[in-house]
């Protein structure tokens, strides 16, 4: 716990103030993102649900650096990140940001642990410490068994969660994750879940645009979008016995 | 918007939770006569963590009601270096209850029409905006999820408490599904009225 305070005293490590992103002009001009503030602690999971269109994959896009702002600002730690060049912000997303896609993105012509030493590999590690790190995250993700087999020879799940190990690869500041079970079936979502929930209990930073309620339901924190703004915010209270014997039919 | 919770509640017959406890009490003792404290260990096993709401001292009084109602007898037993322990045992009227009980299909009412009415009403008087209200609501029910998923996941694989905890899992999902319908439903009605 106290390492925790003494992080809080750092401050935030995503931070957004007045955040806007438009699409088109004239008549089809779009407002995708409506002055969104949003503040994410270290070891914060925060969850971003809403309906289809409301914003949520574009505000992903923007904490990420993949896509720029029409207006406001974007603060990775102490850093603003939405006026820097494209070289910049390549480097940063390399460095400092894990990301998840919901189509895993993996390489398919390379084996599982290749996929995941890349990163380092790419941010100039000797190739020996890269592999050292790809089999340490292969195993907390718990695909040791699986290294050397090729994506297509994977599960849905086992992809993404070799995706998941990757996107740890360099010990990123924060993990964005777009969907992460939107491709995957009720078994492979359950192992997902698992492996985020352990993600969160190691105090990793994540934020997870999700449809899926049991995936937003690992969160610290839960927002709900609708036309570009936030309209819905709780802090889930991931309580005791009490609620839940209320919950499961039992006097309380 | 909490109002109708609280009403539906006071209509619910006071006992009616502690009479789920009283039948699985008597369950317990259907097939031997057995002490307190381990109908109570019973209990535990079956309800893992959620056994914390229910206090020791609950068995105990619920067992003595069983008594007065003539549904379990009891019998001092003594015990050479501890305090005497009372027995307890079916009597034939425990026994017909414990069959009723079995045979008792009532099913635990979700009760989607209070909400849905809540939505109809909040959208025709222009009181407030469903799909605001929806949103509320599922947010509600997501911490209520992320209770029972936490416990779900802590629990072993072969876990008979487990298995409970799923039951609260996957009724809650189903909720929440229904309530994505109800945000559908209204956030196209709303458009339509603009």
């Amino acid at each position: 716990m106290s390492s925790n305070e003494s992080l809080a005293r750092v401050g935030t490590v995503l931070r957004t103030r007045g955040l806007e992103k438009e699409y088109g002009h004239g008549d089809g001009l779009v407002h995708a993102l409506d002055s969104v503030d949003l503040d994410v602690m270290p070891g914060e999971a925060v969850a971003i649900m809403g309906p289809s269109g409301c914003g949520k994959s574009t505000l992903l896009h923007l904490l990420g650096g993949l896509e720029r702002p029409s207006g406001g600002e974007v603060w990775l730690e102490d850093r603003r990140i939405d006026g820097l060049s494209e070289k910049a912000l390549a480097r940063l997303r390399r460095k400092a940001i894990g990301f998840v896609f919901q189509a895993f993105h993996l390489l398919e012509e390379l084996t599982a642990v290749e996929n995941v030493e890349m990163p380092a590999l790419i941010a100039g590690r000797s190739p020996g410490a890269a592999r050292r790190r790809a089999k340490e995250l292969l195993e907390q993700v718990g695909l040791t068994d699986r290294a050397e087999h090729l994506p297509s020879e994977l599960s849905g799940g086992q992809r993404q969660r070799v995706a998941i190990a990757r996107a740890l690869s360099n010990e990123p500041l924060v993990i964005l994750a777009d969907e992460p079970t939107g491709n995957l079936d009720s078994a492979a979502t359950l192992d997902v879940l698992r492996l985020l929930e352990s993600l969160r209990a190691d105090g990793h930073t994540l934020v997870i645009v999700t449809h899926d309620s049991r995936i937003a339901a690992t969160a610290d924190r839960l927002i709900s979008m609708r036309d570009g703004a936030f309209v819905e915010e709780t802090r889930l209270t991931h309580g005791s016995a009490g609620p839940l014997s209320e919950l499961a039919g039992l006097e309380r | 918007m909490q109002e109708p919770a609280h009403v539906s509640k006071a209509e619910r017959p006071p006992d009616y939770q502690l009479g789920v406890v009283q039948e699985v009490l008597l369950a317990l003792l259907a097939k031997e006569a057995a002490h307190g404290y381990d109908v109570r260990a019973r209990l535990q096993l079956a309800l893992g963590p959620l056994a914390d709401a229910l206090n020791a001292g609950q068995v105990y009084v619920t067992l003595n009601r069983l008594e007065r109602a003539g549904l379990v007898t009891s019998t001092v037993v003594g015990q050479a270096d501890r305090p005497d322990r009372k027995v307890y045992e079916l009597t034939p009227a425990g026994r017909d209850r414990v069959r009723e009980w079995l045979d008792d299909t009532t099913w635990p009412k979700p009760a989607p029409a209070e909400f849905h009415l809540k939505l109809v009403a909040a959208a025709a008087a222009g009181l407030a905006d469903p799909v605001r209200i929806v949103d509320s609501q599922r947010h509600a029910l997501l911490d209520g999820l992320a209770v029972a998923q936490r416990a779900a996941l802590a629990e072993p694989n072969d876990s008979v408490a487990g298995l409970l905890l799923e039951g609260v899992v996957l009724r809650l999902q189903a909720d929440l599904r229904w309530l994505e319908a109800c945000a559908r439903f209204w956030n196209e009605r709303g458009e339509h009225h603009e």
